[in-house]
C-alpha cells in the first residue's frame, strides 16, 4: 500500500515537473546554420553580428545556438534536425543551398519556424529572406567603370545561382553605362569560403589585366592580393571589410540582419510569425553602403550617391529597359523595370557579357 | 577566347607557390606513412601551424621566427597524436580524425585577435643578376625562402630514405615493426619523432598559406589542402619526388584552369573545376604501376609485447 502510495506520489511528482518544465520553457531559442566560419569577415561574420544583436534586443527572453562550417546539401539536414531535437523555436539558414535541406526538416518539424536566406521555397512554416544585394552591385559596377584604367573588370564568382547572376548583370549594366569599352573577366570559384582559392583567383585576374577586381566570395583574401599588386581596386563583400581602406577598398556592400531576425524573433515570441517572403534592399537598410573612401574622384562619389538615393527612394532600379539579353533578344523594353519573379530566377546574362554561365 | 592573355611565366611562378603548402604538409605525412603510421591529422596541424605561425610573426615582426613558431606548434600537436597512438595505443584513424577537428578549433581559439590582422611580409630571396635572366630568372629566383626550403626538403626527405642508415632504420620500422623491434631499434621513439617531423612540416605548410600565399589570417581558411596532401601521398606511392610532381601538377592545374576562366575559354567550367584532381590522379596513377606498395606496419598499432 504504502509502496503503491510512493509510486503514485513520484508519478505525480513526475507529471508536474514535467508540466512546470514545458511551462518553464519561457526562454525561446533560435538556431543559426552558416555555411563559414564566423570570423570569415563576411557574409557570416554579417549573420553572427545579427544572431548578437538578437541577444542584445530581446535578452533573457531568448537564447540562441549556431553551427558554423556545415557543409550545404544533405549534411546541412542533420544539423538542422539536431537543432530542432535540441528545442530550437526557429531555425535561420543562411545560404542558398540550404533549400531543400530546410524544406525537409521544416516538413518534419512543423511546430519549428524556419527562415532560409536567399533561396525561393516555402511552406507553411518556412519563410525566406534575401537582401537586393545587386542595388548595391549596381553602385559597385558605376564606381568600378569610373575607376579602371585597363577597362578589365575580374570578377570572383562563387556559383552560378540567381544571386550571383544577378550581381554580375547589375555591376556590368552600371559598369558599361559610364565606361562601353570596359570587359568582365569570370572567375567561378565554386566555394563561398576559400582563402586561398581566392586569392588564387584574384591574382590571376590582376595577371590577366584586371585593375578592379570584384568578388562574391566571403573572406579578405582577395583584398589581400589587391593589396599586394598595389594598384587594383577592390570592394568589400557582405561586410566592410575596412581594414583594407581606403584603399584596396574603396567601398562595399554590407548586409544588415540584425533588424529583420529581431522582429522576426520577436514575432515566434508574441506568436504573431507567419510564413513570409522579404527582400529588402537599401531603402529598408536591409542593404548597407560602405563609405565611399577618399581614393575614389569626388564626382564620382557623388555620382554613387546620388545613385544609392535614387534606388532607396524608389525612382530608379537598377535594372531598367532598355535592356538585351547575352543573346541579343530583347529583355526590357525603353524605361520598363524588371520584375521580381525574374530577378529572383535569373539565369542569363545581359547583353556585352562574355562568357556562358556554368549549368 | 584569348590565351596571350595569359603569361606562361607567371603562371609557372604562381604555381609554385601554389603548390609549397601542399608539397610541404605531404613530405612531412610522406616521412610519418614510411615510419608506418598514419596520421589523417594534417589539416588540423596545418591549421594550427597557421595560426601559430602568423601570431607570432605578427607579434615579433619576423615572418622567419613565425615560420619557426609554426612548425613547433605543428610539431607540440602532432606530440598529442603521437602519445595517442604510441603510448595509449589509440586508433590511428579516430586520432588523426580528432587531432584535425582539435587543431580547426583550437586555432580558431588562438586567432580570435588576429582576424583582420596584416602580416609583416616575407621578402622574395635576393639571386642578384640571377633574377634578371629572361624566361628562369622570374621562373626560378624570384620566389620566398620558404618555397626553395620546400624543394630542398623533398630531395633531403629523398636521399635521407634512400642513402642513409636513419632512413633504412626509418622504413624498417614502417615495413615491419616487430622485425625492427626485434633488432632492437626504439619503434616507438622513431615512430615518435617521424610523427614531429610530420607535424613540422604540416605546420609550416599552414604558415606559407597565411603568411604569404593569401597573406591574413581566417578560420578554417587551410580549407581543405591537407586532405589533399594526404591523398597525395598515396597516389605518389610513398616516393618523394612523385611527390613533388604531383603537387606541381595539382597547383599548376589550379592556376591553370583559373587563368583558363580569366581568359574565357569555352570548356565548361566544371571540367576546368574538376581537372586538377582528375590529371593529378591520372598521372600519378599511371607511375604507380610499378607496384610500389604501402609500407608495411601502416597504420598498424605496436606494443612490444604483441
Amino acid at each position: 500500500m504504502k509502496l503503491i502510495t510512493l509510486l503514485a506520489s513520484a508519478a505525480v511528482a513526475l507529471g508536474l515537473a514535467g508540466g512546470a518544465y514545458a511551462d518553464g520553457h519561457e526562454k525561446t531559442k533560435v538556431g543559426f546554420v552558416f555555411v563559414g566560419p564566423i570570423g570569415d569577415g563576411g557574409w557570416t561574420y554579417e549573420h553572427n553580428k545579427g544572431r548578437l544583436a538578437v541577444e542584445e534586443a530581446l535578452g533573457d527572453a531568448v537564447e540562441t545556438v549556431y553551427v558554423e562550417n556545415v557543409a550545404e546539401g544533405p549534411d546541412s539536414e542533420r544539423v538542422m534536425t539536431q537543432m530542432a531535437l535540441d528545442g530550437a523555436d526557429l531555425i535561420f539558414t543562411t545560404s542558398f543551398g540550404y533549400m531543400d535541406p530546410t524544406i525537409n526538416i521544416a516538413a518534419k518539424f512543423p511546430d519549428v519556424k524556419f527562415e532560409h536566406a536567399t533561396g525561393y521555397k516555402r511552406a507553411d512554416n518556412v519563410s525566406t529572406y534575401s537582401a537586393r544585394f545587386y542595388e548595391g552591385r549596381a553602385i559597385q559596377g558605376h564606381i568600378a567603370g569610373k575607376m579602371t584604367k585597363s577597362n578589365i573588370i575580374g570578377y570572383i564568382a562563387s556559383y552560378p545561382i540567381p544571386e550571383v547572376i544577378r550581381g554580375i548583370n547589375a555591376a556590368y549594366i552600371h559598369a558599361a553605362k559610364v565606361n562601353p569599352d570596359v570587359e568582365f573577366k569570370i572567375i567561378w570559384a565554386y566555394t563561398w569560403f576559400d582563402p586561398a582559392k581566392e586569392a588564387d583567383a584574384a591574382r590571376a585576374l590582376i595577371e590577366q589585366g584586371a585593375d578592379v577586381v570584384l568578388q562574391h566570395t566571403d573572406s579578405t583574401a582577395p583584398q589581400a592580393a589587391a593589396q599586394e599588386a598595389g594598384n587594383v581596386v577592390t570592394f568589400g563583400q557582405a561586410s566592410d571589410m575596412g581594414q583594407y581602406a581606403p584603399f584596396p577598398r574603396v567601398s562595399s556592400i554590407i548586409d544588415d540582419w540584425a533588424p529583420y531576425y529581431i522582429a522576426r524573433t520577436k514575432a515566434v515570441i508574441d506568436g504573431t510569425w507567419e510564413s513570409t517572403d522579404t527582400w529588402d534592399g537599401i531603402g529598408p537598410g536591409m542593404v548597407g553602403i560602405g563609405e565611399i573612401s577618399d581614393a575614389v574622384p569626388a564626382d564620382v562619389k557623388e555620382e554613387a550617391l546620388a545613385m544609392k538615393a535614387a534606388i532607396a527612394d524608389g525612382s530608379y532600379h537598377p535594372f531598367t529597359g532598355p535592356l538585351k539579353k547575352q543573346d541579343g533578344s530583347d529583355w526590357l523594353a525603353d524605361g520598363e523595370v524588371a520584375d521580381d519573379g525574374t530577378l529572383a530566377g535569373m539565369n542569363f546574362y545581359v547583353e556585352g557579357l562574355t562568357g556562358e554561365i556554368p549549368q | 577566347m584569348d590565351l596571350s592573355v595569359i603569361n606562361p611565366i607567371l603562371l609557372i611562378a604562381a604555381l609554385m607557390s601554389a603548390a609549397t603548402p601542399i608539397l610541404l604538409a605531404a613530405t612531412g605525412e610522406l616521412v610519418v606513412e614510411r615510419a608506418g603510421v598514419l596520421n589523417l591529422g594534417v589539416e588540423g596541424m596545418m591549421i594550427l601551424g597557421a595560426i601559430c605561425g602568423f601570431a607570432i610573426a605578427v607579434e615579433t615582426g619576423s615572418p622567419l621566427t613565425g615560420f619557426v613558431a609554426a612548425a613547433i606548434g605543428g610539431a607540440m600537436l602532432s606530440l598529442l597524436f603521437a602519445l595517442l597512438t604510441q603510448v595509449a595505443l589509440a586508433n590511428q584513424v579516430a586520432s588523426g580524425l580528432a587531432l584535425t577537428l582539435f587543431g580547426l578549433g583550437l586555432s580558431a581559439l588562438l586567432g580570435q585577435r588576429y582576424v583582420g590582422v596584416k602580416p609583416p611580409r616575407m621578402g622574395d630571396m635576393n639571386f642578384g643578376p640571377l633574377a634578371d635572366i629572361p624566361v628562369l630568372g622570374p621562373i626560378l629566383f624570384s620566389h620566398d625562402p620558404i618555397l626553395y626550403l620546400g624543394i630542398a626538403l623533398v630531395a633531403a626527405v629523398w636521399a635521407t630514405l634512400k642513402y642513409t642508415r636513419v632512413g633504412l632504420i626509418l622504413r624498417a620500422v614502417g615495413e615491419n615493426h616487430d622485425a625492427a623491434h626485434a633488432l632492437g631499434y626504439k619503434v616507438v621513439r622513431i615512430r615518435t619523432l617521424a610523427i614531429m617531423f610530420g607535424g613540422a612540416c604540416a605546420g609550416m605548410g599552414g604558415a606559407y598559406i597565411s603568411l604569404i600565399r593569401v597573406p591574413q589570417w581566417t578560420e578554417g581558411m587551410t580549407a581543405g589542402v591537407g586532405w589533399i596532401a594526404l591523398a597525395l601521398v598515396v597516389f605518389a606511392s610513398w616516393k618523394p619526388w612523385r611527390v613533388l610532381l604531383g603537387a606541381y601538377l595539382f597547383g599548376g592545374i589550379t592556376q591553370l584552369q583559373l587563368n583558363l576562366q580569366g581568359a574565357g575559354v569555352a570548356i565548361p567550367v566544371e571540367y576546368l573545376a574538376m581537372s586538377p584532381y582528375i590529371i593529378t590522379i591520372v598521372v600519378l596513377v599511371i607511375l604507380s604501376a610499378d607496384k610500389s606498395a604501402a609500407p608495411g606496419s601502416l597504420g598498424r598499432t605496436f606494443h612490444a609485447s604483441h
